[in-house]
């Protein structure tokens, strides 16, 4: 299919690349981390903070190595950080500090 | 606005080709025909609503696909449903 | 090195740490909405397909209407996206899919399942679904019915009503919701007695 050629990175409907991928049909269960970083999506949506869109976008923006190497709550991490950066809700200097406290 | 029953085909337009953008309307689908099954409600804009820019209410249909449309190497009578924005859409 | 590369683990505690000292989101708010969450499971849906079941009435809102539906049975769906509900009928066999990213009906079924959120589901099952659920769930849609692929690509969130399987005439609501798995109601299975 030409169109194929086209698609965005994270466009996945029927991607030969993955046609022949088996699915891992384990139920594996959420960590805390998971749970912890979901329910932060959650409460910044409701309250008008950053949107699903948003969050939907800095992911699409993961360079495709990274997108199909990191677990799927690392990605929203990774993209709620990138949404409150742009957005101004925190800035790179206050992120670099509180990281250097760890 | 479009009715229940009406043939439509997808624009075939590209435009994550010329810049950041948020798109809903998967590519397997671009320039495909099919028929509208509903009209779904309207809906905020999410290619605005993903750079947090002001997002007009668009009408959002239930489109139907035959598959052999797409992928028509197996079952051609199976069908793909999909909801698309009403600016994706146009008279085939 | 890019900040946004920073371990997923380090980048939540710094980012909530911040959060809550700028009073954006306080660990109460996380911890109700976490809480909320963990409520929200399968076991929703199936009293759901169960009280479909065995009344037409019910069964009929929830296909017109699923969100109140929802209600009905005291989910909490303010706030949430609509829930639209496909039924599987001897004609046609439902598969829901988010080609795009893991779009679920959350609000009832709780966390999408690990496979649901793959790159291999998202791809195989728009493009050659009966391959795929007949290789990974040994799920066989005959021929004669047709299979719709549903791709959730919007503001909507789809789940599935699976048919009613033989056998299990005169179950009361709680043993027929017994029966009913995520699986059945994203597609990938179908419930047996």
């Amino acid at each position: 299919m030409d169109k194929e050629a086209k698609r965005a990175m994270h466009d996945l409907g029927g991607a030969s690349k993955f046609m022949c991928e088996p699915v891992d049909i384990e139920p594996h269960g959420l960590t805390e981390f998971d749970r912890e970083v979901d329910a932060l999506r959650g409460v910044l949506g409701a309250k008008g903070v950053m949107t699903v869109d948003e969050l939907r976008r800095a992911i699409e923006s993961i360079p495709e190595a990274d997108y199909l190497r990191l677990s799927y709550y690392r990605k929203w991490i990774r993209s709620i950080t990138a949404n409150l950066l742009t957005r101004g809700v925190i800035t790179e200097a206050e992120l670099r500090a509180e990281l250097e406290k760890a | 606005m479009f009715a229940p029953g009406e043939r439509v085909r997808v624009k075939d337009q590209w435009p994550e080709q010329h810049g950041p953008v948020h798109i809903r309307t998967p590519y397997y689908v671009r320039g495909v025909e099919g028929e509208v099954v509903r009209h779904l409600g309207d809906f905020a804009n999410p290619e605005d609503l993903a750079f947090a820019r002001p997002a007009a209410k668009l009408p959002l249909y239930h489109v139907r696909f035959r598959k052999d449309r797409i992928w028509p190497e197996k079952q051609p009578d199976d069908e793909l449903l999909i909801e698309i924005f009403g600016h994706w859409l146009e008279k085939p | 090195m890019d900040l946004l590369e920073t371990d997923g683990e380090r980048l939540l505690t710094a980012v909530r740490a911040l959060l809550e000292r700028k009073g954006v989101v306080s660990a109460a708010e996380i911890a109700e909405r976490r809480a909320a969450t963990d409520n929200a499971s399968p076991g929703q849906g199936a009293k759901m397909v169960a009280k479909a079941w065995l009344e037409p009435d019910f069964k009929a809102l929830m296909l017109a209407d699923g969100t109140k539906a929802a209600e009905a049975l005291d989910i909490p769906m303010r706030g949430m996206p609509p829930l639209g509900v496909l039924e599987q009928t001897p004609e046609v066999h439902n598969l829901v899919v988010c080609t795009l990213c893991s779009c679920y009906p959350r609000a009832v079924l709780g966390y999408p399942p690990f496979w649901y959120k793959s790159a291999a589901y998202r791809a195989r099952a728009i493009r050659d679904p009966r391959e795929l659920l007949a290789s990974e769930w040994k799920t066989v849609v005959p021929d004669s019915v047709k299979l719709r692929v549903v791709d959730s690509t919007a503001d909507y969130r789809w789940m599935v009503l699976p048919m009613r399987p033989t056998g299990t005439e005169g179950w009361d609501a709680a043993r027929l919701a017994s029966i009913v798995r995520e699986g059945d109601m994203i597609g990938v299975t179908v419930p047996s007695a």
